[in-house]
């Protein structure tokens, strides 16, 4: 007889899967369901040269702050309360990342080609705009029905890796979110090779119908090799409604890009620690 | 002068809401604080059928624009990933802001000064090359001033009717922009060759004022009206339900 599979691994463990000059997305959007402890999990790693993919929030500025981002694949960067995240804009202002912007739906397109297994989506989104000078991988494609229409071929976006959190998931990779908004994570798990889902609680598979409706369970287990218990996971970013966006802290984040020292400072209070450390502090804080 | 009783705050709101009139059944998606006032005060009054959203991933029914202490009154989910199933499919009319904007209308919110190596990074394109080449577009501009409505734009995200133009009928049939609603005035491109003309003055600005606060050359008719005022049922609307705590009035203080 053979049991099911059980995913559950580390923060640890799921970045050793990750190898220096990796494409890796995170779920989430903005401030807003960040798989925070596996990016402080890559900030403790000796992980380079990473091509970042994300619809950007304090995931990309602290990787960016760390040095670990070598491109950026984004549509846009922001704390959402804090419209402007400053280590992004530091990055980008000192020239240290490469930059592969992207409107935010033909992101959605360049995801779900990867997902999807073609080359690229053809959309009219891009057409006229600046992407197409400052975003080199872009391309038009010609209709080959009689309208003959020219449109963006939208490029696939693949991943090595992808993390995601949710509210609630099982040991076998099923995902539950239960705040407002699913965002993209499945599409971002559908177009990596290696996928980790993070939850605030792993529970048995039958609780989750007893958490929320069956719409709720949008993560499937067959999109999931490894799940990772993190409570506080997307701290400082919003996991409603098992918290809120811890602005305070957010405040102190966006500081720390003031300086060398202040993120120096900032590092050494919040990032040169186990998870365990963190979430303990953030208790006692 | 009557127009010293009213908030500049308030006719800006209207102005907004003037925007969607006549836009009938759509989601009408005003980004920001007067226009998410706006854009309510019009489905409150003249355009009741507007959909709107809370600001996040629900559309709801209620006019109070931010705050709904017993709940909002839901009628549809709309999680981020649906809003491009409006926006692509040509039922919605954005108002977003603009960190630059230039007399056909192309607006930045990306990057000031060079794009590979900007001297100001900004938000990203975000959402609005998409939402320019499939939707009605209006813009917001709380501070205007000849840095924002400047002569070029460094980084083009929403197109303008320039843009629009060189693309072709064909590949630019669903792009419009309608309004540029500014602290000081209406702008619209309602001229033979798409330039931003200069619809109406708020009340207590003078056309030369406007000018003078515009890095390029407005096409401004002989006779340039005088926004529209709030009526009076506009205020109770907007200071009962709306927005009782007056987040308007600290966006746009009285010039």
């Amino acid at each position: 007889m053979t049991g099911p599979r059980d995913k559950r691994c580390t923060e640890d463990e799921a970045v050793a899967e990750l190898r220096s000059g990796m494409t890796i997305g995170f779920g989430g959007w903005g401030s807003r369901r960040k798989p925070m402890s596996i990016v402080r999990a890559i900030l403790r790693s000796d992980l380079t040269d990473l091509t970042v993919v994300s619809w950007g929030g304090p995931d990309v500025g602290l990787l960016c702050a760390a040095g670990k981002v070598k491109r950026l694949v984004y549509a846009f960067v922001s704390l959402d309360s804090i419209p402007l995240e400053p280590h992004f804009r530091n990055a980008r202002q000192s020239g240290a990342i490469e930059d592969e912007p992207y409107d935010e739906g033909m992101f959605l397109l360049g995801l779900q080609a990867a997902a999807w297994r073609v080359p690229f989506l053809p959309t009219r989104v891009g057409l006229g705009s600046d992407l197409l000078r400052d975003n080199p991988r872009l391309r038009t494609v010609t209709s080959p029905y009689e309208d003959g229409e020219e449109l963006v071929a939208a490029p696939a976006i693949t991943l090595d890796a992808a993390f995601v959190h949710m509210n609630r998931a099982d040991a076998r990779g099923n995902g539950q979110y239960l705040g407002p908004d699913p965002y993209f994570d499945d599409l971002f798990l559908a177009a990596a090779e290696k996928r980790f889902l993070s939850a605030e609680q792993i529970v048995p598979t039958e609780r989750l119908s007893e958490e929320g409706p069956p719409q709720s369970l949008v993560i499937s287990r067959l999109l999931v090799d490894g799940v990772i218990e993190a409570p506080g996971g997307a701290h400082f970013t919003s996991c409603v409604p098992d918290y809120e966006r811890d602005e305070a802290f957010q405040a102190q984040y966006v500081a720390s890009a003031r300086s060398p020292e202040a993120w120096a400072e900032f590092k050494a209070a919040w990032l040169d620690l186990s998870e365990a450390d963190y979430q303990e502090r953030v208790r006692r804080t | 002068m009557l127009h010293e009783l009213v908030h500049r705050a308030d006719v800006c709101v209207v102005a907004v809401a003037e925007c969607f009139r006549g836009d009938g059944e759509i989601l009408a998606n005003p980004i920001g604080t007067i226009p998410m006032i706006g854009g309510r005060l019009a489905r409150a009054t003249f355009e009741p059928d507007l959909a709107m959203t809370d600001g996040e991933a629900r559309l709801i029914l209620d006019d109070a624009a931010f705050s709904w202490p017993d709940g909002p009154v839901v009628e549809h989910f709309n999680p981020y990933r649906h809003m491009f199933d409006w926006v692509w499919g040509g039922q919605r009319h954005v108002m977003m802001g603009a960190t630059q904007i230039d007399r056909y209308g192309n607006q930045n919110i990306a990057a000031i000064g060079d794009y590979a190596r900007p001297k100001v990074q900004l938000l990203g394109y975000r959402g609005a090359p998409g939402n320019t080449i499939n939707d009605v577009t209006s813009y917001w501009v709380p501070n205007h001033s000849p840095a924002v409505l400047c002569e070029q734009v460094d980084t083009v995200c929403g197109i303008g009717y320039d843009r629009a133009a060189a693309l072709g009928p064909r590949a630019a049939r669903f792009h419009e922009i309608r309004r540029v609603v500014t602290n000081l005035c209406v702008l619209d491109f309602e001229t033979p060759d798409r330039r931003m003309r200069l619809r109406s003055v708020h009340p207590g600005v003078t056309v030369e004022e406007v000018q003078g606060a515009t890095g390029f050359d407005l096409v401004i008719p002989e006779e340039v009206p005088e926004s529209r005022l709030p009526t009076p049922d506009e205020l109770e609307l907007l200071s009962s339900v709306i927005d009782p705590d007056g987040h308007r009035y600290r966006e746009v203080p009285d010039g």
